[in-house]
């Protein structure tokens, strides 16, 4: 290594904070107005055009507002759980590419590197959760590591489909084997749990279980304000926009789209093609927290367990049959095709099943406990 | 090889370093602008207004917790064997036996996940 290679490190890393922090002002301005249109508002409007610096205005606020440590809570876990939570979703970014030319150092391992480190947040979480000697804190903190580790592996299994086909972990080789067809084409079963499971990850609705305020009024960041909740926010959104643009390099092809032959206009078009990709995918993101009612924790653990994961391994068997045999490239599709459709099938038949009993008769008492 | 992987690590250290002070610049920033007036109202737990119920700031954790951690470990430990195989089953250099080894080690633990199932771990109760 010389120190060329040190000083681009250092100047990506540098360009990549501000980069990520505009992301995140426009991320929370968007979600907003997007939000507002669904319930038929018009969101922020007084501050700038079109409330443009309305962010600005926040991020001002957060910044202004006393930081205040709770008295009997852990002084030191309290205050350093932000880093912890933000670090690793500031580090995963490291391997992901914006073009073929374009990322702060492509891994080998890209896509274990960043399930790996982004798992890491799940300390924060706990420790935000301890530390604060709250007891709607610790109870949102024990949910937040119980949600994230069990979506944790259907996430981690639905793409080793992808890993498999494309046979690489380097997020770039993964693209560029993308050539003739979307992986959305080949494994949609992986891409729907990476949706589901990379919502959950992100503790976003309809998965805000460990933070719904109905229930732990907050969750692990009850206690928290001015610029240590900040970060977790800041955390939060830069999560949000990895997953989309993670969903985006597996499934849709990343940067492919028609495109200038070579130059730096090619990479500019690239990197617009997979901004326009990106954008559907947080577009869709903010539509389903409008629309979906958050779940109920064991029907969270029920989903993650009992559907999404052996759902998972299916996918990674028929894969792995399809590769090793040589099948056509339509028997792949055909039979995720089947899965999903068997999977539905069978939720209802087991819905229906359950609707027909009357409401007393679905609650079993043994000893004097309801044990179901 | 050595050089590139020294690197690529490097990047890693650097942005680690770099999320730290990111996120350091912006407590100390908050230290210096935010007010601080402490009282002994504001130290007390939030629990939406009302004065906090007697006792631990912490709560008892369920076993459940526990048992959903173990089943964690168990099938996350596997992916980690799952992503090497995954990259070079395919490979010309590999006995067609890695293939079925895997789907057999696969095999034991879908079971395992049976198991639970079957015992009543995965409710959530």
């Amino acid at each position: 290594m010389s120190w060329t290679d040190l000083g681009w490190i250092v100047l990506s890393v540098a360009i990549f904070i501000g980069f990520i922090t505009v992301v995140v002002l426009a991320l929370t301005y968007a979600e907003r107005k997007l939000i507002a249109r669904v319930q038929q508002r018009i969101g922020p409007m007084r501050t700038g055009p079109f409330g443009l610096l309305q962010p600005v205005a926040d991020a001002i606020k957060l910044l202004a507002k006393e930081d205040l440590t709770p008295g009997r809570s852990d002084k030191a876990t309290f205050w350093i759980a932000p880093v912890v939570v933000f670090v690793p979703a500031f580090v995963a970014w490291v391997t992901i590419p914006f073009t073929r030319d374009i990322a702060i150092r492509n891994l080998e391992f890209g896509i274990l590197f960043i399930m790996a480190v982004s798992g890491v947040s799940v300390a924060g979480v706990l420790m935000a959760g301890f530390g604060s000697f709250n007891k709607y804190a610790a109870l949102g903190g024990l949910r937040a590591a119980a949600q994230l580790m069990s979506y944790e592996l259907p996430l981690v299994v639905g793409v080793l489909g992808v890993v498999m086909i494309a046979g690489s972990m380097d997020l770039r080789v993964i693209v560029a084997e993308q050539d003739a067809v979307w992986y959305i084409a080949l494994q949609p079963v992986a891409f729907l749990l990476f949706i589901i499971a990379g919502l959950a990850e992100v503790m976003r609705p309809p998965f805000d279980i460990p933070v719904a305020e109905s229930e732990v009024a907050g969750g692990p960041f009850i206690e928290y304000s001015g610029m240590h909740w900040s970060m977790f926010s800041l955390a939060e959104y830069a999560n949000t926009f990895a997953v989309a643009v993670l969903a985006a390099l597996l499934f849709l092809g990343g940067w492919r789209g028609p495109a200038p032959e070579s130059g730096w206009a090619q990479d500019m078009v690239q990197a617009l093609w997979l901004l326009v990709k990106v954008s559907g995918m947080l577009a869709a993101m903010f539509w389903l927290r409008t629309t979906i009612p958050r779940l109920r924790i064991d029907q969270l653990m029920a989903v993650a367990w009992k559907g999404l994961l052996p759902v998972a391994f299916l996918n990674v068997l028929l894969t792995a049959f399809y590769l090793y045999y040589g099948w056509p490239a339509w028997t792949i599709t055909a039979m995720s095709c089947g899965v999903m459709g068997g999977a539905v099938a069978l939720y209802y038949r087991r819905r229906s099943a359950r609707r027909g009993m009357p409401e007393t008769a679905r609650v079993r008492v043994e000893r004097g406990r309801v044990v179901g | 090889m050595t050089g590139e992987y020294f690197t690529d690590y490097t990047a890693v250290l650097v942005a680690t370093i770099a999320g730290a002070v990111m996120v350091l610049s912006g407590f100390l920033a908050a230290m210096v602008v935010s007010p601080r007036a402490r009282s002994a109202m504001k130290d007390i737990p939030y629990e939406c207004g009302v004065v906090p119920f007697p006792g631990r700031g912490w709560t008892q954790t369920h076993i459940r917790y526990y048992l959903f951690a173990i089943l964690f470990l168990v099938f996350d430990v596997e992916a980690v064997f799952l992503f090497p195989w995954a990259v070079i089953f395919l490979g010309p250099e590999v006995a067609s036996a890695v293939f079925y080894e895997m789907l057999v080690f696969m095999g034991i633990l879908f079971f395992g996940l049976i198991y639970a199932w079957k015992k009543g771990v995965l409710e959530w109760r």
